[in-house]
């Protein structure tokens, strides 16, 4: 079941961040004009240090641009957006329930209602018969998946997530992955998913942008025409899905041939 | 063979060394090499050790040097505690305390001494004001080291998902830096039986270093030793007890 798609809307206007470091002056991201529909899966590609991961901590609240404006309309959702980063960020000396709950307990839900809420994402990650164990006693996928219930568990109207999958073996992302694409379908959140991975990018998403190298620019974006519900493991075999994957890489080389050539002076 | 074994073996290994130098420190002894008088055989001290147990007065001055460790102690580690974490959450706070720390921690705190009696007298006040003074510095460093290199990602997890100020120095700041924390309370607790023992030399009636102090005066050379073994065996005790408290409190701390 496809759930209706009703997350937050984004709209992003010549955004731009700078950093002044001892090196001198360093453009992160520029001129990112962006709109994000309500419920949609959006894929952000881009060569390592193109500013992808920053321009989704500004959408997180963990940093400022320097110009631009972002707007985000979330109303109806308790919480504006929940963020999953790529190391999982679990506290170490917290429990799974505790970790999952943190957010919860930040915005002072009670404690029977955040019980419950908790042992619902619990249940939607098949993590119920760990509630009470500490992260370090968990696999890394486990510990992804915790991160991924606590991003859900506040009911944000939108999710940023930052290569969740990046640090796991292929076996547990692909099936991390799937089980996101269904939590995804159930929910209808929007989802801002950066990665490197091209073909992450389309079995997951609706529309990939690709970015440029640094200064971060929006290259191209891409709609990525595969329905839903859709399964992962049959997509990425089909022969449309490896034409696409060429086509995006295509652009996307271009950008690292550059980065490269940057790096070396 | 097995794992057992292996570390039964490593146990018994572990008592040897100190057993083979009591032997040989008794049969000097036996064999007339040294003299009796001034340096008692383990079987003297054993037989002292006895005697002041079964007289009360062993039992007298452990209860006074334990009682001004332990309230010094908390007395000193508590307000470290939250001063190190002040000052890793706030700047200013820092800077205001910064200097203070690097010009009192260098001072050997027994100094103080005389400072102290004229303050608290002579009763265990001054004593235990030494001891809190000497724990704060170890306690205060290495919570503000702690709480200072906490993983950036707690910090961004924290902000990310709506912790207030609060929030972050009670549930973040302060567990992340529990293992550091204990750490310093474990170097506190071994400076605090250091200089206690010193200060009963010189300012006390009572406590095993006016004990060790005071036979050493009337020349009771086997009281002394006691008083050093208990010395040792309190800090050995305290320290084992130290390390199941730790492991209660920070469970997260991988095996």
């Amino acid at each position: 079941m496809v759930a209706d798609r009703r997350g937050a809307a984004v709209e992003i206007a010549a955004l731009r961040k700078e950093y002044v470091s001892a090196a001198g002056r360093v453009v992160a991201i520029d001129h990112i004009d962006l709109t994000v529909a309500p419920g949609e899966f959006l894929c952000i590609v881009g060569p390592s240090g193109c500013g992808k991961s920053t321009l989704l901590r500004i959408l997180a609240g963990l940093d400022t641009q320097s110009s631009g404006t972002i707007a985000v309309d979330s109303a109806g959702w308790p919480v504006e957006n929940a963020m999953v980063f790529q190391e999982s960020g679990l506290f170490p000396w917290m429990s799974v329930a505790k970790n999952v709950g943190f957010g919860l307990m930040t915005r002072g839900v009670a404690d029977r209602e955040a019980d419950e809420r908790i042992d619902a994402a619990l249940k939607l990650v098949g993590l119920t018969k760990f509630r009470n164990h500490y992260p370090h006693q968990l696999s890394g996928g486990m510990r992804q998946r915790s991160a991924i219930a606590r991003a859900f568990v506040t009911d944000p109207g939108m999710l940023l997530m930052d290569e969740p999958f990046a640090a796991l073996d292929a076996q547990n992302r692909v099936i991390l992955q799937a089980e996101l694409v269904r939590i995804w379908e159930q929910t209808g959140k929007t989802v801002i998913y950066v990665t490197h991975s091209i073909e992450e990018a389309l079995l997951l998403g609706d529309r990939t942008v690709v970015m440029t190298a640094q200064p971060g620019r929006i290259k191209r974006i891409i709609d990525v025409p595969f329905p839903h519900p859709r399964n992962l493991i049959t997509l990425s075999a089909s022969a449309e899905f490896g034409q696409m994957k060429l086509d995006i890489w295509r652009v996307l080389e271009e950008e690292v041939m550059r980065a490269r050539a940057e790096e070396e002076g | 063979m097995t794992a057992i074994s292996a570390k039964a073996r490593e146990r018994a290994l572990y008592l040897i060394s100190p057993i083979v130098l009591l032997a040989i420190w008794q049969a000097l002894l036996m064999l007339g090499i040294g003299d009796r008088r001034f340096i008692p055989a383990p079987t003297d001290i054993a037989v002292r050790f006895w005697l002041l147990i079964e007289n009360g007065e062993l039992a007298l001055h452990t209860g006074a040097t334990l009682w001004r460790v332990f309230a010094g102690f908390f007395v000193g580690c508590i307000p470290a505690v939250a001063v190190g974490l002040l000052m890793a959450m706030f700047k200013p706070v820092r800077i205001f305390v910064d200097p203070l720390i690097a010009a009192i921690f260098p001072i050997p705190k027994i100094a103080l001494m005389p400072l102290l009696l004229l303050a608290f007298g002579f009763g265990d006040a001054s004593k235990i004001a030494l001891v809190a003074i000497a724990v704060f510095f170890p306690v205060v460093v290495n919570t503000y080291t702690g709480a200072n290199n906490i993983e950036k990602i707690y910090w961004d997890v924290a902000k990310n998902y709506g912790a207030s100020q609060s929030v972050m120095f009670t549930r973040i700041v302060f567990f992340g830096a529990l293992p550091t924390i204990f750490a310093g309370l474990r170097i506190a607790l071994a400076v605090s039986f250091i200089v206690l023992v010193a200060s009963e030399f010189v300012a006390s009636k009572v406590g095993i270093g006016y004990m060790i102090w005071n036979s050493w005066e009337l020349l009771q050379v086997d009281i002394m030793f006691v008083g050093i073994v208990t010395i040792g065996v309190l800090g050995l005790i305290t320290s084992v007890l130290f390390q199941e408290v730790e492991r209660k409190v920070i469970p997260w701390k991988a095996e």
